[in-house]
Parts: structure tokens; C-alpha cells; sequence
């Protein structure tokens, strides 16, 4: 296969007049797009704007209500992801697949035909692997690998079924800017042998770096089409978000008011064998100012998040402090009381329960610090759900919360605005401290900005805020200072505007900043 | 070749709202053929079973003498399992609760104070729930799985109340029958009217049922219920404690439980006999599900549940069949309800074999 195809040449796949409908809804509305063969194709858009749905239709696992598929110029009905495969479309998702107590051969040998032994695909993943600078260990198990490498697993198990069109969703979301590197070059690898990528991001500078062409979906349509190169990240921006994405204002000084939150040399055992320890963990952070913690996923950012919340108490009451007071044996209603606010980083099931309504949720976090307003009846604990749900509407107002219906159950709003919820709980009882994980994750453009302005706004108003995050633009966004963890240890804080994204990077890489930046370790 | 169950998208609310009528109008249709099978009049027997006991007064009272344990129970189970605490030793707790409220009459039986009755009650409560209190403590402390340690505990019970029958408690004035002397005027439970012989553990049947429905309607601890059941980790994140709740479900089903056995005793058999139930704990479970786990809906289903009992009963008298019919019935109705919800949360699709099952699995 060459990729000196003129211009008239069959794209590899085209859609056209692409439909779906769920009930009135057109999730999909009349797509048209064209792969070539050998290109990286990006597709952007928002959460909602119908992305997934449209993979979902080229990969075989929903049907399209209308409209067409063409293969190098021919039709084809998709009935499954094994049609697909068949047709030459290989997936990596967004949210792995693996089974964690399984090898690499292992999880891979699940996805391909039964007959075939365990030995020969351990030798061709490894061939694939090393072809494609994946490195990646077949007899390693999944449970011991980063994020990164299972990621590998999922692309080299694409790979073995020899694809023509690769489709990755939202593939850098959990890596540090080294690992997107290499996989950026697996990417142009894949592209010089005439393969085709369609690219899903939001991630708008990374699109510019590796996309030759661009297409923007926006609520179920097509906004544009561009080659990224030419456009700037704030044309591309404008296309998916239909408007100019609000910027993110930050006041450069705000005067520091006192402690917030401290930890002081805070060490917490795994609770289970798949999670992380904590070890030494020392922080601090006054009102006004906002901590960003850095990391790639799974080096305790969660655990840390357990223990500052109170839902895991620790036996040293002294390691943690809300606003002076020792809390580190106090439960998260305790330190609620004292004045803070959390919000943990999966929303459903953990920050809301999906199949209560709203006006539940609310109450979810609140039945204790705003017993008065919610609670009558003393000990018979009455809800007063009026006062429950005239709170709801004044949330769902500032935060601008776009649901059906007046009391909506939290599972059927989509992720930006349940998480714009679920921060605009807290943030209307003006918190003196609180403590957001990953605060956008899976959120649209739109909804991203406004709950980043938002946690800003609070920290001005006299808040201490933890943030922590794996979306190095965001802290760079929000920050005033930033502090990495790496297997579950924290690096000192170093005030935002003397850290550069690279070396964010390699701290989060788990390489210890003092080896590397010597005089900067030591310049203050 | 296999069978796999696929979550629907979508929900109909009009065929859950209804899956309760559905299932008992598909019981009803396979009782008419397994009347038919047998060789009988398949109307007239459905008639004599599921009609008849309602045309006349006393079995009307009967139907509330079987209803009122049903109900008692099953309310109390509700709670548990909607907090996701599964609690299947209902029958043992109800037995203990007979045994430990039969404490008093058994060895007082010249005590004629009006105090007896109400002591008998509060006694009943707390055996029933401290007994539900050890799977509680063993899944609490060793993460033990309560479905099966309930349900063991229900066998010793069971043997319990029959050694103490048999040994200990025998009435030495019963011509060697293995029951407890008869208890005391003042220790058995009072009917509510006098045209029947309905006792007052209806009254608290109903009594519990409205109070139940209270607390998960419009108080915290309702709330608490549903969101820990839901989600342990949300409920976390709220400050509830999912290990109080496991205490305060398995105890408050048990004495629930308790209050059911100390009731049929006093109101309904008047001494303590080896065999106190026909199986009033299990078939509470029915109940609670047939009921949505709605304290309203289990008055609705518990007499449902009753009148299988008095239908298998009459059955038994006037077309001459075994009353394990009504077991039958009541394995038929529990099945339904459940693959008729199962039914609407999921959809069935047969996966053929081979290289299709691969693609299914990534």
C-alpha cells in the first residue's frame, strides 16, 4: 500500500448520511466522513456530541438508523465488532478491558479464536511489540502494569488482527506526556505502513501535533472539517463548542489566609492487594490558594483522596488537620462540620447514587452539615424535601445544570452536568476547604471550564482548595502551586508559574526530581 | 450454543409497575394446567382454592391469623433487602422469638398478672433479634455471608424448639405429646373481633407495614436504607455506615420476625409444639418481593400469600388433593415474579457457539 494516493483516490471509509436515532434523539445526525487510507484522522467534539456513538456504528456494536457505510467505495452492513474485525477495523477503548489477575498472552488469547495456542500468540504479541516500540512483557500480569502498558495490551491485541483502520478513544487521557510520545510515534509508524487511524480526543494541541485531518462533531452533527495544522487551538475550540470556550481567569496574587488543610507525615497502608500505600505524605495548603496533585492514574491519588475525605480514618489523629483541628480519626460528616467539601472522582456510585434522584443526592452529601435546613423532627430525622429540592433548583441554576424534567434521577443527565452537580453541591455551602478529584474527568469543554473557574473563584473567595488531577492542562489552569504523587509519595509543592510540562512530566514518571533538577531542588 | 442475559437500554415502567399482576395471572395459568394433569376440574379447583375462602367470615379471620406472620416478617425483610442485607434465617428467628416470648407462661403458668402478655412481646422481639444478631456480628466482624449463616441457624432453632417440646418443656400432664402446658388466660393473645378468630398480630402487622413505609418514605434512616443499598461506596461518602446498617436491618427483621413467632404461639396455638410454622419465614421472602419490597404492597401480597395457605387447605378438604399444592403455588408465584423482573431489566439473545463467543467476550 502507498500513501502517494492522489487525491481521487477510494477513501478507505466513508460515511455517509450516518443516523442514530435513540427514540427522538438523534445521538448521530446525518454524518458524512472520509478516512483515507494512511491518515491520521482525528474526531472531536464534545461529551454528548455523539463521538462514541458514531465509533460505536463503525465498529459494529450499535446499527445505524439511516444512512450508509462504505469500504474502499463498497457498502457494508456492520453487525458486530467481529464483523468489523473481519473488515479490517480494530478498536482500543477508552476503558479497558482486561482481567487484572491474568498475564498479558492470557488476556489477549481471550479475544481470538479458542484453537489458537498460548505460546504462539506470547511470540506474536511480542514480535508485534517490539515492531511497534510497545515494549511489553507477554507473561507479565496486568495487575502489575501502569496504565500505559495495559493500554499496549489493548492496541497489540488490535494489531494482532492485522487491521486497516485503528480506532482509539480518547487514547493519552491516562498517560504521562512521555508515554503519549511513544504512543504518538506507534501512531506514525502505524500511518507509514498505510494504516489508518481514527483518532477520538478533546485533547486540542495533541490533535494539531499528530492529525492530518480533522472532523468536529457537535451535537450529533458535523461542524467542520479542518487540517489541524492550520488551525489554532482556540478555532478548533470554537468549532466543538459552537462558541469561544470561556477562558479561565486566575488573579495572579490573592493574599494567603491561614491553614486550610495540613497533613503531616502521612502513612496509610493498601487496603486491599490492588491498591496503593501511602507513604510520608505531608502537605499544606492556606486559604486562597489552590494545590494541584499531579500523577498518572493509579498512584494513590484515590486513596489519598479516601483519607483526606475522613470516608478511610487513619489512627493518627495529628496526621491531618481541618482548619487547626486534628481530624485524622474524625469520619468525613466530622470534618464536613468543620467546614470542608469533598468531591470524589467517580460520580456515579460513589459521589451520586445513579438511580436516586437529584434532590437524594443532594442530601447524599449534606444530611449532616446542613442538618438544620434539610432534617426536622429531631430524632425521627424528617426529610424536608421542599428545602431539599428548592437547594437542588438553586444549584442546578448556578451551576447552569441541564437535566429533564424538574427532579431528574442522576444516572440520565450526562457526565458534565451530573459533575457540575455534584461540584455545585459543595460549592454552595462555600467551603472552607475543599478537596476535588479529578474534577473534569470525562466532562465536556463547556462544563470543564465552568467547574475549573469555579474552583478558582472559591479559592479567591477565601477557600483552601486541593485539587488532584491527572489533566496536566487543567492544573496548569488552575493551580497555585503543584505537588506530584508517584507511587503513592508526594513531591514538595512548587508554586505553579516555576514548573514547565515537561519536567511535571518526568516527576510523574515516578524520576525523583532532586536527581535531575539539582539546582532547582535547591533554589528556595 | 449458550443463553446470555442483555441489560435493556430502557426500563418500561408500565411492566414494572404491573410485573406482580403478571406473575400471578401466569401462576394462575399454570395452576389450571397442573389442576388439569392431575385429572381435576381445573375452574372448579382454582375456584375452591383461590374463591371460596373468601365467602365466608371465619376464613376470612383465618386469612388475617395467616397473613398476620406473612406480613410481620416479610416488612421487616424488606428492609433488609433493600439495604442489601440478605436475610433468608426469617423462620429461625421467628421460632426463637416463639421460644424465648413462651418463657414467661412456660415457667410461670400460675403467674395471672395482665403484665405477662406485653412481657411475652418484648421477649419474643429480643430473641428474635438477638438471634438475627449472629450472622449480623459474624458478617461485621469475619465478613461472613449472611444468606448462609442465617439459613443454618434456622435448623438449629428448629431443633431447638423441638428438643425443648420433647425434653425440658413438656407438660408432664400431656399424655406424653410433645407440646408446652397450654398458656394462662393472660398470656394468649387477644382477638380483635369476636366474630373470628384474627388476633392482635394483625393489628401489628399492619401497624408495622405503616411505620416501615414511614421511615423509607420520609425519614433519614429510610434514606440511608436505600443508598447503602445501592451503593456501599455512596453511602460512604455520605457518612452512613454500612456495617451499622447490617446491625440495624438484621435486628430489626429479627425482632420482627420474633414478634411474628411469639404471636402465632399466643394468639393462634395457645402452647409451644414442635412444629409452630409452615414455613412463615421462607414464604415471607415471596411476600416481601411479590410486595416490591413496598411495606404497602407486602399487606397486599402477604394476604395473597395467606390465601394460598387456606386455598391449599380447602383444596385438600373439597377436591381431595395434598396441601403441598399450596407449595407449589408459592414456588410458581416466587419464580415468576422474579423472571418476570429479570425479564424486564434484561433481554435474552442465544449465542451461538465457537468463533461467535470470542467476539462477545471482548
Amino acid at each position: 500500500m502507498t500513501l502517494s494516493e492522489g487525491p481521487a483516490a477510494v477513501p478507505l471509509l466513508s460515511v455517509r448520511g450516518l443516523t442514530k436515532l435513540f427514540g427522538s434523539f438523534a445521538a448521530c445526525n446525518a454524518i458524512d466522513l472520509d478516512i483515507a487510507a494512511g491518515e491520521i484522522h482525528a474526531l472531536l467534539g464534545e461529551n454528548g456530541a455523539g463521538k462514541s456513538t458514531l465509533v460505536k456504528m463503525l465498529f459494529g456494536v450499535l446499527q445505524p438508523s439511516a444512512g450508509q457505510i462504505l469500504w474502499e467505495g463498497a457498502p457494508v452492513t456492520i453487525n458486530s465488532p467481529g464483523e468489523a474485525r473481519r473488515l479490517g477495523v480494530g478498536m482500543v477503548f477508552q476503558h479497558f478491558s482486561l482481567f487484572e489477575a491474568l498475564t498479558v498472552a492470557e488476556n489477549i488469547a481471550l479475544s481470538l479464536d479458542p484453537k489458537i495456542s498460548l505460546s504462539k500468540i506470547s511470540d506474536e504479541a511480542a514480535a508485534l511489540s517490539k515492531a511497534y516500540g510497545l515494549p511489553l512483557d507477554p507473561k507479565a500480569h496486568v495487575a502489575d502494569l501502569s496504565v500505559g502498558e495495559r493500554q499496549r495490551i489493548e492496541i497489540v491485541r488490535a494489531l494482532l488482527q492485522n487491521p486497516r483502520l485503528i480506532i482509539l478513544d480518547e487514547p493519552t487521557s491516562v498517560l504521562t506526556p512521555q508515554e503519549a510520545d511513544r504512543l504518538f510515534e506507534t501512531l506514525f509508524k502505524l500511518k507509514a505502513e498505510g494504516r489508518s487511524v481514527l483518532y477520538i480526543s478533546h485533547r486540542l494541541e495533541e490533535v494539531r501535533r499528530i492529525c492530518d485531518r480533522a472532523t468536529v462533531l457537535r451535537h450529533g452533527k458535523v461542524t467542520g472539517a479542518c487540517d489541524p495544522k492550520r488551525e489554532t487551538p482556540a478555532s478548533l475550540a470554537r468549532m466543538m463548542v459552537g462558541s469561544d470556550v470561556a477562558q479561565v481567569h486566575r488573579d495572579s496574587a490573592s493574599a494567603l489566609g491561614d491553614i486550610g488543610i495540613e497533613v503531616t507525615d502521612l502513612s496509610v497502608p493498601a487496603r486491599t492487594p490492588f491498591a496503593v500505600s501511602l507513604k510520608n505524605i505531608s502537605l499544606k495548603v492556606r486559604a486562597g490558594e489552590v494545590l494541584a496533585i499531579a500523577g498518572v492514574a493509579g498512584n494513590g491519588q484515590g486513596e489519598l483522596f479516601d483519607t483526606l475525605s475522613g470516608e478511610y480514618p487513619v489512627t493518627d489523629d495529628e496526621a491531618i488537620r481541618i482548619r487547626g483541628k486534628a481530624v485524622g480519626r474524625t469520619g468525613i460528616n466530622g470534618r464536613r462540620l468543620l467546614g470542608a467539601g469533598f468531591v470524589p472522582e467517580e460520580r456515579h456510585g460513589h459521589a451520586a447514587v445513579s438511580a436516586l434522584p437529584l434532590s437524594d443526592n443532594l442530601l447524599l452529601a449534606r444530611s449532616q452539615s446542613d442538618k438544620k435546613a434539610f432534617l426536622s423532627g429531631g430524632f425521627a430525622s424528617i426529610i424536608r424535601q421542599d428545602a431539599i429540592r428548592s437547594a437542588t433548583r438553586r444549584i442546578c441554576e448556578a451551576m447552569d445544570v441541564r437535566k429533564s424534567g424538574e427532579d431528574p434521577q442522576a444516572g440520565s443527565l450526562s457526565g458534565g452536568n451530573l459533575q457540575k452537580f455534584i461540584v455545585g453541591r459543595e460549592l454552595d455551602r462555600q467551603p472552607a476547604v475543599l478537596v476535588v478529584n479529578q474534577p473534569t474527568w470525562g466532562v465536556d469543554a463547556g462544563a470543564a471550564s465552568r467547574i475549573r473557574q469555579a474552583l478558582i473563584d472559591l479559592a479567591k473567595a477565601g477557600s483552601a482548595v486541593v485539587v488532584i488531577s491527572q489533566d496536566l492542562d487543567e492544573i496548569f489552569e488552575v493551580a497555585t502551586n503543584i505537588a506530584v504523587i508517584s507511587e503513592g509519595k508526594l513531591s514538595d509543592p512548587h508554586p505553579a508559574g516555576t514548573l514547565t510540562l515537561e519536567r511535571i512530566g518526568l516527576m510523574m514518571g515516578g524520576i525523583h526530581e532532586s536527581h535531575l533538577i539539582p539546582e532547582a531542588a535547591h533554589a528556595h | 450454543m449458550h443463553i446470555e442475559l442483555e441489560k435493556r437500554a430502557r426500563v418500561s415502567t408500565l411492566f414494572s409497575i404491573f410485573s406482580p399482576l403478571l406473575a400471578l395471572a401466569l401462576t394462575l395459568v399454570f395452576g389450571v394446567v397442573m389442576f388439569w394433569l392431575l385429572g381435576k376440574s381445573p375452574l372448579g379447583a382454582l375456584y375452591s382454592f383461590f374463591i371460596e375462602p373468601l365467602l365466608e367470615v371465619w376464613s376470612l379471620h383465618e386469612l388475617a391469623v395467616k397473613a398476620a406472620p406473612l406480613i410481620l416478617i416479610a416488612v421487616g425483610l424488606a428492609i433488609c433487602y433493600r439495604s442489601n442485607n440478605w436475610n433468608i434465617g426469617a423462620e429461625g428467628q421467628f421460632t426463637i422469638g416463639a421460644i424465648t416470648g413462651s418463657i414467661l407462661p412456660v415457667m410461670n403458668p400460675e403467674w395471672h398478672s395482665p403484665m405477662i402478655l406485653p412481657l411475652m412481646l418484648l421477649m419474643g422481639m429480643a430473641g428474635g433479634a438477638l438471634y438475627a444478631a449472629i450472622p449480623a456480628l459474624l458478617k461485621t466482624r469475619f465478613n461472613t455471608n449472611e444468606i448462609l449463616t442465617s439459613l443454618m441457624l434456622v435448623y438449629i432453632a428448629q431443633l431447638y424448639l423441638d428438643w425443648l417440646t420433647r425434653g425440658p418443656w413438656r407438660d408432664p400432664q400431656g399424655y406424653n405429646f410433645p407440646q408446652t402446658k397450654s398458656f394462662q388466660i393472660e398470656a394468649v393473645l387477644p382477638e380483635v373481633l369476636s366474630s373470628g378468630r384474627a388476633h392482635w398480630g394483625f393489628i401489628f402487622a399492619l401497624v408495622a407495614a405503616v411505620a416501615l413505609w414511614f421511615m423509607m418514605r420520609f425519614m433519614l434512616k429510610g434514606f440511608q436504607v436505600s443508598v447503602l443499598g445501592q451503593s456501599e461506596r455512596a453511602g460512604r461518602f455520605a457518612g452512613f455506615s454500612a456495617r451499622r446498617m447490617v446491625w440495624f436491618s438484621m435486628l430489626l427483621s429479627g425482632a420482627l420476625a420474633g414478634l411474628a413467632g411469639i404471636s402465632e404461639v399466643s394468639g393462634s396455638i395457645g402452647h409451644l409444639q414442635p412444629s409452630i410454622s409452615p414455613g412463615y419465614g421462607f414464604t415471607a421472602i415471596i411476600v416481601a418481593f411479590l410486595g416490591r419490597l413496598n411495606p404497602l404492597g407486602i399487606v397486599a401480597s402477604g394476604l395473597v400469600l395467606a390465601l394460598t395457605y387456606l386455598g391449599g387447605e380447602a383444596a385438600q378438604l373439597s377436591i381431595g388433593i395434598s396441601d403441598k399444592v399450596s407449595r407449589v403455588f408459592q414456588g410458581l408465584l416466587l419464580f415468576f415474579v422474579l423472571s418476570c423482573d429479570t425479564l424486564i431489566h434484561y433481554k435474552i439473545r442465544l449465542v451461538v457457539a465457537g468463533a461467535k463467543a470470542a467476539e462477545v467476550r471482548s
